[in-house]
């Protein structure tokens, strides 16, 4: 059944979404910490465990399987309601500001991906094995 | 006219659907005759729908691009944080806790990293437009961590709204050019495998931005990336009002 997917997926979303509610309340932050993200580790697990087989596999699978494909439509969707507008008018110092972060930040993901170290080096390995 | 009004505002979400099955056509063919596919079809449609959404805000003086065209409110709901979360989520179907694991430490670090750095950039580009008011230089500094950070930390330390307005259009621009730029510097910065994805999810921090930009990449790292870049805007609003307005404070 398709829709057992979509509910294990439904349910993995509001828990994760009620855990990082709660930790805003808990440190005192107006903001939802790290729903999104409890949400996808549960899943994870959720799909790697052997009780939620029936909820994960075949046709409930492809429940879930087609949320994910309509990833980026949604997300075309939503480029296409940011207020871009306001962003264009907020003058010079906005745009200082945004591209100035963007860039630092760009320029330290290699550094900061070194910081993994071993495992690294150790993907590397594998691709050179294959 | 009326007969048309009525049907698309009554099945706004599937006119939605509808429309964005056409830009993505009409993006992915471009990208294959255009460009020979050295464009990502999808980076094509992310673009078309930020300048469709600056049409729609300049045309009806709203807030949520082209969702404010009554005949278009579908795309809202469609592109809205609900169904963007949902299918995030859904991306995370099929990965392997493995290589969350490996770059666990790295995403974590990524996430201080990358609100340290991106608020500093901003406060910094604050102080040299000539802001002397630490409420305003932290505001601002906020800003360009995320456009939700931006405004949480300025309604808590009691920024004006002019400089709160400011601090979020320094968000837009960061989740604008994070979605844009993304594809265009991956292979620059190693963006090419889970690891990496994690700690540049954690260092942007904007999830549209890392949605997108990921999306337009290579869709396979986007659980990845999305994963560390939503705890960026709680971590955020945790250090903006009070860590980071303090060491603001202590110098100006």
């Amino acid at each position: 059944m398709i829709v057992y997917g979509v509910a294990l997926l439904s349910v993995c979303l509001v828990i994760g979404m009620l855990a990082g509610e709660t930790l805003g309340v808990l440190l005192g932050v107006d903001a939802n910490v790290g729903g999104v993200g409890i949400a996808m580790l549960l899943l994870v697990f959720a799909s790697n465990a052997e009780k939620f087989k029936t909820l994960a596999s075949g046709a409930a699978g492809e429940g879930i399987k087609f949320w994910s494909a309509m990833y980026i439509p949604i997300v075309v969707a939503m480029a296409a309601r940011q207020n871009v507008a306001a962003a264009v008018d907020g003058g010079l110092l906005a745009l200082v500001a945004g591209v100035a972060a963007v860039v630092v930040s760009f320029a330290l993901v290699p550094v900061l991906s070194r910081l993994g170290g071993s495992s690294n080096t150790i993907s590397a390995v594998k691709e050179d094995v294959r | 006219m009326d007969v048309i009004e009525t049907v698309f505002i009554r099945n706004n979400l599937v006119v939605a659907f509808a429309l964005i099955g056409v830009i993505i056509w009409i993006s992915y063919y471009l990208a294959d005759k255009l460009t020979a596919g050295r464009i990502h079809g999808s980076a094509i449609a992310i673009a078309l729908g930020l300048l469709a959404a600056w049409w729609g805000g300049v045309v009806t003086g709203g807030r949520t691009g082209v969702a404010d065209i009554a005949l278009l409110g579908g795309i809202g709901l469609m592109g809205g944080g609900m169904m963007r979360d949902f299918a995030i989520v859904a991306t995370a179907f099929g990965v392997k806790l493995g290589e969350l694991k490996k770059a666990g430490l790295a995403g974590v670090v990524s996430i201080f990293a990358g609100v340290l750095v991106s608020f500093f950039v901003g406060a910094i580009v604050a102080v040299l437009f000539g802001y002397s008011d630490p409420v305003a230089i932290t505001t601002i500094g906020a800003g360009a961590v995320t456009y939700i950070v931006g405004p949480v930390t300025g309604e808590a330390i009691g920024a004006s709204s002019e400089v709160i307005t400011l601090s979020v259009a320094a968000g837009l621009i960061k989740s604008i050019l994070v979605m844009i730029g993304t594809p265009l510097v991956a292979k620059s910065i190693g963006l090419n495998n889970p690891q990496s994805a994690m700690v540049f999810g954690g260092l942007m921090g904007t999830t549209s931005g890392v949605a997108a930009g990921l999306a337009a990449t290579d869709p396979k790292l986007v659980p990845y990336g999305a994963m560390t870049a939503t705890f960026y805007t709680g971590v955020g609003c945790l250090l903006g009002p009070s860590i980071l307005f303090f060491i603001v404070s202590s110098i100006f």
